[in-house]
């Protein structure tokens, strides 16, 4: 018979008590596992989205703000830069320094679901996760430069909006507020589904993707997203006019490249003929070229030129006046260590002062039961038992009890999780599944140990000292 | 078997003063011998068992169990010789609440050194009769049932001497040979030395040597 079933049936004699005791500790673990998974899902699908691209161009302002609309269609769009950024990324002066550019429109939306226009490569070039391709439902596929108003759809916006291939749909201004009298029913073109794609786990299941192309034809004259042209206007001087410092920036960095900073200035000038070179001929049917806006600018730099022009380029953007480059993986990183980390942080001292308290509650439940126990430990020792003996019997039970407690919170904690996970999926569009263990929660065991330990001392050093002659004779 | 020489215990009394107990010049008990010790209560009849089992530690003397002093064992080599060579029974409520009549039995063996031998245990309460109350608890068997189970305990790792320490006071007097004729029976069978300790003539006059504690201690002052 090992101690450990001493113990057991010594918790088995003070059934209703030991239950009790367990089940706080229970529900202070079932807290720690639940912030623990709850965040370990979060960080996973706040560092997920910063992948496939290392760079973010848009317009100057909140870092941050570009970062979350950009990665995870939150908040309110950014002003945007020039279409011209795109093309000289992507032709232009800097085109060996990078390997893909996608430019990304912003602003629409339908039943709810973001509708982001950009170019095939988002889905073609760019991957996700540990480089992971995207992929789409059997009897989709992308959606084609050459066909403005085809579409795909993300899986949980899938299944927001109900969308399936050969669905055809029409996307609004995002918003109530941003509602304008020009902006009807019918007023946009409607767009042809062509692909749903499979679940990535990222920020892009919970939006539609249509082709940049239809997205510039769309009948709203101002071009690119009304907001923007709105924000464009309401403030002529920023964007447009040369502000005189900017040729002494320039001077910094004379060899690296010409003049970039000095072009996106009066980009709406010099780039008339330079968007005509290329191939984009559908552009007469909408916004013209020097019209044309972005919100934002996905960017992988080459990783071969990253030590010269690639690792210059951030640099090189950010003197100039109207745009800025953020890296995605750093805003994000400091967005969780500052804000979500810090959260998570007190969330976990507020559950662990719970378990603390519950272990509090094995000690005093045991002790107690001391006097009750005096004879019983004077048996034992009768029996042969030594001290050693008695006293480890006693933590063991403490011991049990935690971890019996901590065994029923990680179920009770998975379960809550499980229920909760339906919400989490909606917002963040990572599945957590009930029974999704994160690695931290192993800390629990040893902890758990430790702490019954500390509990357990007390009424153990109790037993290891009892008197027996006195406990003997005095139950008689 | 059993030698004790020059024994001397006393307490502290609250005051700080000493209070002696005992005062035994020589007691001895022959291997497998069978002995009734009486007094009245307080004269130390308890602390003794508990001296000659190394419950309790004597001030002064020798405890001579077969060629072992155990005055001179540290207390776990005290706690380990009991477990091994001394078998206990109490008055009442000797069993552990938590385990059934069997665990108990077993849990004798377990502090002998883990050596569990469950066909003894069985075999033991089959011979005090209790074959069919193995799984019970103790709050499930009558108070004649549970000495029953305790010597059954006593004698699970063939100890060279059993203790009883008032084993039938709180048996019905229609029980009480029934628990002293399976404590004396199951001795003999298995040569072990017995010490009852009791207040009941009746029980006492059955022992052909009757000891009156009151008259080996020094320490008892004569009311
Ligand atoms: N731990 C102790 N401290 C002080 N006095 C004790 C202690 N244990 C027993 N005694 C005293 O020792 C005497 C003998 O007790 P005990 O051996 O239990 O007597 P008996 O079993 O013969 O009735 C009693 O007077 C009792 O009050
Ligand atoms: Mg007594």
């Amino acid at each position: 018979m090992s101690l450990w079933k001493i113990a057991w049936r010594s918790i088995q004699q003070r059934a209703v008590a030991s239950a009790l005791t367990a089940f706080a500790m229970g529900l202070g673990v079932a807290l720690v596992v639940a912030v623990l998974v709850i965040y370990g899902v979060i960080d996973k699908s706040f560092r997920r989205g910063s992948q496939g691209y290392d760079l973010i161009v848009g317009a100057k302002g909140s870092s941050l703000q570009l970062v979350l609309n950009t990665v995870f269609h939150i908040g309110e769009s950014p002003q945007p830069i020039p279409y011209s950024f795109y093309e000289k990324l992507n032709r232009g002066d800097f085109g060996t320094a990078v390997d893909t550019v996608v430019p990304v429109c912003m602003g629409h939306d339908y039943k709810g679901a973001p509708v982001i226009a950009t170019i095939p490569d988002m889905f073609d070039r760019l991957r996700y996760l540990n480089d992971q391709r995207y992929e789409f439902v059997e009897g989709g596929r992308n959606f084609r430069m050459k066909a403005p108003f085809e579409a795909v759809v993300g899986s949980m916006a899938a299944q927001k909006t109900g969308l399936k291939v050969g669905d055809t749909f029409e996307p609004t201004h995002g918003g109530a507020a941003a509602q304008e009298p020009d902006d009807g029913k019918g007023h946009h073109h409607k767009v042809k589904v062509v692909g749903i794609l499979k679940h990535t786990g990222t920020p892009n299941d919970q939006a539609i993707f249509m082709n940049i192309e239809g997205f510039y034809q769309f009948g709203c004259h101002t071009g690119g997203p009304t907001r923007a042209e709105q924000l464009l206007n309401a403030k002529p001087a920023q964007p447009k006019p040369e502000p005189p410092p900017k040729p002494k920036r320039q001077g910094i960095l004379p060899g690296l490249a010409p003049e970039p900073a000095e072009e996106h200035g009066h980009e709406e000038h010099a780039h008339a003929d330079h968007a005509a070179e290329h191939e984009h001929a559908e552009h007469v049917h909408g916004v013209p070229m020097d019209q044309r806006r972005v919100s934002a600018i996905l960017v992988c730099t080459n990783q071969d030129e990253r030590s010269r022009l690639g690792m210059a380029l951030p640099d090189i953007i950010n003197n100039g006046p109207v745009a800025q480059a953020v890296f995605p993986a750093k805003e994000i990183h400091q967005l969780f260590e500052r804000i979500i980390g810090n959260i998570q942080l007190v969330l976990l001292i507020l559950a662990s002062v719970v378990v603390v308290v519950a272990g509090v509650g094995i000690l005093v439940s045991i002790y107690n039961s001391m006097s009750d126990r005096r004879h019983e430990i004077a048996i034992m020792r009768a029996l042969g038992a030594n001290r050693m003996i008695v006293g480890t019997v006693i933590l063991l039970e403490a011991i049990l009890l935690s971890l019996g407690g901590g065994l029923f919170g990680v179920l009770l904690g998975h379960g809550l999780v499980g229920i909760l996970g339906p919400t989490i999926a909606a917002h963040t569009g990572v599945m957590v599944s009930a029974w999704q263990f994160q690695t931290n929660e192993l800390m629990l065991i040893p902890s758990l140990i430790i702490l019954a330990s500390i509990v357990g001392y007390l009424p153990a050093a109790s037993a290891y000292r009892t008197d027996v002659a006195k406990s003997l004779t005095a139950g008689q | 078997m059993l030698q004790i020489r020059d024994l001397k215990k006393s307490f502290t009394e609250p005051d700080g003063g000493d209070l002696p107990i005992l005062d035994i010049e020589a007691f001895d008990l022959a291997a497998g011998e069978q002995m009734a010790l009486v007094g009245r209560s307080g004269c130390g009849k308890s602390t003794l068992l508990h001296v000659i089992s190394g419950i309790s530690r004597p001030d002064s003397g020798k405890v001579k169990i077969g060629e072992w002093d155990i005055t001179l064992f540290t207390e776990p080599e005290c706690d380990r010789f009991r477990a091994e060579q001394i078998g206990y029974v109490f008055q009442t409520f000797n069993l552990l609440p938590g385990f059934s009549a069997l665990e108990n039995v077993l849990l004798g063996m377990r502090f002998a050194g883990g050596r569990i031998d469950r066909a003894r245990a069985k075999d033991l309460l089959d011979r005090v009769g209790l074959s069919h109350r193995m799984t019970h608890k103790p709050t499930q068997l009558s108070v004649g049932e549970q000495q029953r189970v305790s010597v059954a305990r006593g004698l699970a790792n063939r100890p060279k001497l059993l203790l009883a320490d008032e084993p039938t006071a709180n048996v019905d007097s229609g029980h009480q040979q029934q628990v002293v004729d399976l404590l004396r029976g199951v001795c003999r069978e298995e040569n072990v030395g017995l010490i009852v300790v009791t207040h009941t003539p009746e029980v006492a006059n059955q022992f052909e040597r009757i000891d009156n504690l009151e008259e080996i201690n020094r320490a008892v002052v004569v009311a």
